[in-house]
């Protein structure tokens, strides 16, 4: 097998039309994995021990477990489960099983911040008397939420990266475009170049973009503990 | 329908190879990580930008595509012939985690107060005393509890081998379930669970580090 840079341009309108799949999923799954995150923090503040500690649990079982196994469980195990079962289509089952995994990395990004969060700003927001909405709204996620920003990007750029997976459980995108084409014309080292260049041409601007953002916040934050 | 500790029996034929990936990558990609990450800090341009653009390659691309391409590209390409396809696996995980641990070990050493390294330079050290006793010890415990993090990941990462056709745990765990499609959620819960067992030890590291890196430490 030789390198040839005729399959390498002919791959390329093939696999750049799974990149629209790879990033439309990618979006799917950040948003899923940034409104699922609410749901761990929300669990680990209600005061009873136990249901605490067990989502605390669950959150670093589903943390430190591989979200390939996740993803086929969902996809090969969910519809036999009995009563709550159903079967899901590819794109829902990668959905939920990165979403899933993903949220409990989301969760601690917004812990995170809301720990930030001086205890000044608490007891200020309960001595002007404001109800626990509006000192959410205005008090503590105004500033909790800013600085992890930054890092809620680079989970982006990571969940991007980790999109192909979904291939594995039939999602058409690049890299199982890249797969089948190898297949048929047993040619596999020019289609997955050209998705490893379409991944390092989109994850690494974006990485550029949010090293600059993390210095502008730092910057930020420097000045406000100067004049403190 | 067979029981819990039959399926157990099954998967864990796999628990060898699971185990030769980790602990091999683990060992290769801290070697890779060091060895990156102290390039980068170097004063030879040449050895700096070479591991930069090593570096962005690996963290740029996905390893599930790094994998694929290592497994056709180096007996095809290269015709490089490594054996088994176990250290197809090993290499590209340690070069892919060698290069995100490689920017802990640069950011840790960065990190070490400029004042550390005037004094060694004023007590007259040379640059290799200054970094074997000066600035690496103090690096190191900033390096551990990110370390530790990114062996959770490395471990995470194993279950990715049996797409390239190793026999890990997932291996068996997909070939029992394609007999008896009802066991599937038995099957996969087993196997999440093994992993939890085998990522128990790491994360208790994690937390220790975490606590070592905090402790005794002049901030400022």
């Amino acid at each position: 097998m030789t390198w040839s840079w005729e399959v390498f341009i002919e791959t390329i309108p093939l696999i750049f039309k799974g990149l629209w799949i790879t990033l439309g999923l990618t979006i799917a799954c950040y948003l899923f994995a940034m409104i699922a995150g609410f749901f761990w923090v929300f669990m680990s503040r209600i005061p009873i021990k136990p249901v605490n500690w067990l989502f605390r649990w669950i959150a670093e079982f589903i943390r430190s477990t591989p979200p390939l196994v996740q993803l086929f469980f969902i996809y090969y195990a969910w519809p036999v489960v009995p009563v709550i079962g159903v079967t899901l289509n590819p794109f829902v089952a990668a959905i939920l099983g990165l979403g899933i995994h993903f949220s409990t990395y989301t969760s601690e990004v917004y812990r995170s911040g809301i720990e930030s969060v001086d205890k000044g700003q608490w007891e200020a927001s309960t001595a002007l008397n404001l109800s626990t909405a509006q000192k959410w709204r205005y008090i503590i996620l105004p500033q909790a939420i800013p600085p992890t920003i930054p890092m809620l990007g680079n989970y982006l750029i990571i969940m991007f990266k980790e999109v192909p997976l979904a291939s594995t459980i039939g999602v058409v995108a690049m890299l199982h475009l890249a797969n089948d084409y190898g297949a048929q014309y047993y040619k596999y080292v020019e289609p997955l170049t050209v998705v490893a260049l379409f991944f390092l041409l989109l994850s690494y601007p974006s990485a550029l973009l949010i090293s600059r953002l993390e210095k502008k916040y730092n910057r930020r934050f420097d000045k406000k503990t100067a004049t403190l | 329908m067979s029981s819990i500790p039959d399926i157990s029996l099954i998967l864990l034929k796999g628990l060898k190879v699971t185990l030769i990936v980790l602990v091999l990558s683990m060992m290769l990609s801290t070697i890779i990580a060091l060895v990156a990450g102290l390039s980068r800090v170097s004063n030879n341009r040449l050895l700096t930008g070479f591991t930069k653009f090593y570096v962005e390659i690996f963290r740029g691309t996905s390893l599930i595509v790094q994998l694929f391409w290592f497994s056709y590209a180096l007996p095809g390409l290269f015709n490089i012939h490594l054996g088994s396809d176990i250290w197809v696996a090993v290499l590209a995980i340690s070069l892919n985690y060698g290069a995100y641990m490689s920017e802990i070990v640069r950011g840790a050493i960065l990190s070490v107060p400029p004042g550390q390294t005037e004094a060694s330079i004023a007590l007259n050290l040379s640059r290799f005393q200054r970094m074997r006793h000066i600035i690496i010890p103090q690096a190191i415990r900033m390096m551990l509890p990110e370390y530790g993090n990114y062996l959770i990941q490395i471990l995470k990462a194993t279950s990715l081998v049996s797409l390239i056709g190793l026999t890990d745990f997932l291996y068996y765990g997909n070939i029992y379930r394609s007999t008896h499609l009802t066991e599937a959620p038995t099957v996969y819960i087993l196997i999440l669970i093994f992993y939890f067992l085998l990522a128990l030890p790491l994360i208790g590291f994690t937390r220790k580090m975490e606590k070592v890196a905090k402790k005794g430490v002049v901030h400022g």
